[in-house]
């Protein structure tokens, strides 16, 4: 009565301890498919922070206007380390397919200290802001900045959390090579954050904005 | 009922356990109470959606009955002008987000796994989570009531009445927008496990095309679900700026628009609308077929419709604004979206039609539901499509005639059939038949209420009663209408008493409900009642649509339905020695989701002194330790081959937690020794040692 028949106990294990090798029928693991569900929600996120931020361009009432504040060789910079930190994070997906802990962990924390570096960038260029007189409540321009910035900032913060959690369980050789998917699945993440970093530098840097409202 | 297997008697030695810093024992009891606080079973987690929803429901009724009282005459004196904006307030968002979206959760988490042959969801921690966030949310939301006023903006929230601190500056607002951030936690994150759930976890030739509607109609709405929430997310997180952190995102007064608030509110608030509807749809499409004894008209046609609407109802949202003065061009679009999205809808009520057409009708209980909803459904949608007429609309716009609309497809949609799968899955959820007399009481007291309630409603929106004032003056000639609404009001609160009874007396008589009490056709129904822990004995092999219809009857030449000679073998329950490894219960969902009503209790008192924003760091710790430990921890334990393991995790902190765990350690263990000794086919603890040699 109790006998189970060939191929039934891997879905009884599909929610169980082995998401390595997902007996799925799309083939794709449940963890990486949650994954992408989340990025999709997270697109309607960031799409509406961005669309509010655009919808403010140029309403602002009083200045500072981006064209005084914005240091664009500056923020072309970190852009291009951000951008960067996607490319080690392939290096430490390619490093654990191939089995080797070691250069996970080397790529793992280069990933890391890139975004750490943007996130340090992005600390000062706020500071920088505020010293020239730029606030959440200085006008729209600084509210829509700040906060579309910042979710961004937020993103990759949790990001850097990831990274260096997985950092860990590599070190405390929790991650053999068949279980290489969850840094897939961080990467996933991470390239995210990463392309949505490209369209906000685009939205929010290099397509000129007008000036001040204008009664 | 142990879901612990005592180990085969010839295991290898352990390896050396490793040590575990955890502040908790892994919990082991699924009895009792701790067994309920650390389920992770879908089926007692929509167990404890439904309950709480329906807690809520009652609650948000009551707030209906305060309003009543208050306009059922003119001049009403029952409530203050604050008090009626509060009660309001807290009735729609109570009734939409603590009450139709989690019972309709309910009965997806419990029902989805079942039909499409699972054994659990996707992420069963991540479903307890959801649920503990769900209810810490709706407790956040409603201690605002003692804790200096409820919310007061509308269910709404239109900025900048809300969004400026010196037009309401108490703390309802702020307790309204963390309260629903909190969710919008809880919903995505469900959506996303339900989401996965259907995709992947469907069992062996259960086709996308061969899943039941209501799993379709889920699935839709859940996507909704993931895709609208981030949007209402930012609206409250831009309020949220502006309110405590001196944004200027709505204040017009520095250049900022109030209309972006209404966009992004009703870009998220109309697919709302078909998240809430979408299910209750689906479970109308579950239930006609059955009581019409034919398949679903049209099923792919179903299923398409669906999809449709989940489509166009991202294209609509400008009709809660027609009134807004956002010109010809996007009104006239507008209007049109919203008369082509009124198409999937009509095609769905034909082809509910066209199942009953010719069938052998049984009103049973949950049929009548059914066919209510349609009724109601179909009033209520047409009063829609003539909001879809801009000119009419704005005669219609904020008068009570909207009210008596989205009642009519919210009340009489989706309560009526969220009402028909309680009486239609009960005996598979609790083992229990509903009583059915009782229930066709329900039902009509109901059904003549609800008409009584919002029917009048029509009448007085085009007479002029605006909505949400609070009394109004008697030379307005409004007084009767509103009298019988409130009449009305307290006859749907005699059903809802009517309900409550037969629930009382059915769990008192203890009848058993038989398996499959109303000859159905869905899979779930060959699970014995109530559904065992592991749900299938074995995983079924789905052939068709309505694969446990086909196991039971075929037609003959001439179409007619002729039961099969060979019937499905009953239900097999293979008792507390199933031998199935099952995912372990858990602390952490808990602890994590506990953090995020500290997190928010920190930011609303954090507006008078920063100091509280301590409050919010501890329960960010909460949340993030809770989420480590969860992570650290396998979903399932080995015991099979670190029998020692319990054992070697020394329980550091809390007592009764550990007492429980001790508990169910020598119940395992007995129970273990008599499944040795039952040697019933193969023993359970080999099966289990099979499965994981297959790993």
């Amino acid at each position: 009565m109790t006998a189970i028949a060939p191929g039934t106990h891997v879905e009884a294990h599909a929610t169980g301890s082995h998401p390595a090798h997902p007996p799925t029928n799309t083939g794709i693991s449940n963890e990486k498919l949650a994954m992408w569900a989340f990025l999709g929600s997270e697109c309607l996120l960031f799409g509406a922070l961005i669309s509010t931020y655009f919808l403010y361009r140029g309403r602002s009432l009083v200045g500072p206007t981006p064209k005084q504040i914005y240091d664009i060789p500056y923020t072309s910079v970190s852009s291009f380390v951000l951008l960067m930190s996607s490319l080690t994070m392939v290096l430490a997906l390619a490093a654990i397919q191939r089995g080797d802990q070691r250069r996970l962990r080397i790529w793992l924390l280069a990933t890391a200290l890139l975004g750490m570096t943007f996130i340090g960038g992005q600390v000062y260029e706020f500071t920088s802001f505020v010293r020239e007189g730029l606030t959440l409540k200085t006008n729209l321009f600084g509210s829509s900045f700040f906060v579309l910035t910042g979710f961004h900032g937020a993103h990759v913060t949790l990001g850097i959390v990831m990274l260096l959690s997985l950092a860990n369980l590599s070190a405390r050789g929790k991650i053999p090579q068949e279980k290489s998917e969850i840094v897939e699945i961080a990467g996933l993440y991470w390239h995210f954050v990463d392309i949505v970093w490209i369209v906000i530098f685009t939205v929010v840097y290099l397509i000129p904005s007008p000036g001040l409202h204008v009664h | 009922m142990a879901t612990v297997l005592e180990p085969p008697a010839l295991a290898p030695p352990p390896p050396a356990p490793e040590s575990v810093v955890s502040p908790f024992r892994r919990p082991r009891t699924t009895e009792g109470f701790w067994g309920w606080i650390t389920t992770i079973d879908h089926k007692r987690i929509g167990i404890l959606y439904g309950v709480t929803a329906f807690f809520f429901f009652l609650v948000g009724g009551f707030e209906a009955l305060l309003i009543r009282v208050q306009l059922a005459q003119p001049n009403g004196t029952l409530l203050s002008a604050d008090a009626y904006n509060q009660v309001f307030t807290m009735h729609g968002t109570t009734m939409v987000f603590l009450v139709i979206m989690p019972l309709s959760v309910a009965f997806g988490n419990f029902m989805i796994p079942l039909m499409i042959g699972a054994r659990d969801v996707a992420f069963p921690r991540l479903n307890a989570f959801s649920y503990w966030t769900f209810l810490f949310g709706g407790i956040f939301l409603y201690s605002s009531f003692v804790l200096g006023g409820a919310p007061n903006g509308g269910w709404f929230g239109y900025a900048p009445n809300t969004s400026v601190t010196g037009f309401l500056p108490g703390r309802g607002i702020d307790f309204w927008i963390l309260g629903l951030l909190i969710l919008g936690i809880a919903s995505t994150v469900g959506a996303a496990n339900l989401v996965v759930t259907t995709l992947n976890m469907r069992a062996p030739g259960m086709d996308l095309f061969r899943m039941p509607i209501f799993v379709w109609m889920s699935l839709i709405s859940q996507m909704l679900t993931l895709f609208a929430m981030p949007v209402i997310t930012v609206a409250l997180f831009l309020m949220l700026f502006d309110r405590f952190f001196g944004s200027a995102f709505f204040d017009p007064s520095r250049g900022g628009d109030p209309v972006l608030w209404q966009h992004l509110f009703w870009l998220f608030g109309h697919p709302e609308v078909y998240i809430l509807v979408l299910p209750a749809m689906g479970i109308v499409s579950e239930i006609l077929p059955v009581f019409s004894r034919k398949p679903l008209f049209g099923y792919p046609v179903m299923v398409f419709s669906g999809i449709a609407i989940g489509f166009i109802g991202w294209g609509v949202w400008v009709h809660h604004m027609f009134a807004v003065g956002l010109g010809p061009v996007a009104v006239s679009a507008f209007s049109l979206t919203t008369m082509f999205i009124a198409v999937p809808t009509g095609v769905k009520i034909f082809n509910w039609l066209g199942t009953m057409m010719k069938g052998s009708l049984k009103f049973t209980t949950p049929m009548l539901w059914a066919v209510g909803f349609i009724a109601m459904f179909t009033i209520g949608g047409l009063s829609g499509v003539t909001h879809s007429l801009s000119p009419s609309d704005r005669q219609q716009t904020d008068t009570y005639y909207v009210v008596a609309h989205f009642h009519y497809v919210l009340f009489g949609g989706s309560i009526f059939a969220l009402f028909g799968a309680t009486y239609y899955w009960f005996p598979k959820i609790f083992g229990r038949m509903l009583d059915e007399r009782l229930g066709k009481w329900h039902f009509w007291v109901t059904f003549i209420g609800f008409n009584l309630t919002f029917g009048p409603m029509h009448i007085l929106g085009l007479e002029g009663m605006p909505r949400r004032i609070y009394t109004y003056d008697k030379s307005l000639g409004l007084a009767f209408w509103n009298m019988v609404a409130t009449i009305g009001a307290f006859t749907i609160a005699i059903a809802v008493l009517i309900f409550l009874y037969n629930v009382y007396r059915t769990v008192r008589e203890a009848v058993p409900a038989p398996q499959d009490p109303w000859d159905a056709r869905t899979i779930e129904w060959t699970l014995p009642s109530p559904v065992p822990v592991y749900n299938f004995a074995e995983i079924p092999t789905v052939h068709s649509l309505d694969e446990f219809w086909h196991q039971k009857y075929t037609e003959d030449e001439e179409g007619r339905l002729v039961k099969l000679a060979e019937q499905p073998p009953p239900a097999v329950d293979l008792g507390p020695d199933h031998g199935i490894h099952l995912p372990s219960p858990s602390y952490w969902p808990l602890v994590a989701s506990f953090g995020l009503p500290v997190i928010a209790y920190g930011i609303v008192y954090g507006r008078g002194s920063g100091a509280s924003y301590v409050v919010s760091v501890i329960g960010a710790l909460i949340l993030l330790g809770g989420l480590y430990g969860w992570a650290f921890e396998p979903g399932t334990e080995p015991e099979v081959h670190e029998p020692d393991h319990a054992e070697a995790i020394p329980a550091l902190v809390g007592a009764g937690a550990s007492t429980a765990g001790e508990l169910e350690a020598g119940d395992a263990t007995a129970a273990g020794g008599s499944g040795e000794g039952s040697g019933s086919g193969e023993a359970p603890g080999d099966t289990a040692s099979d499965e994981e040699g297959d790993q």
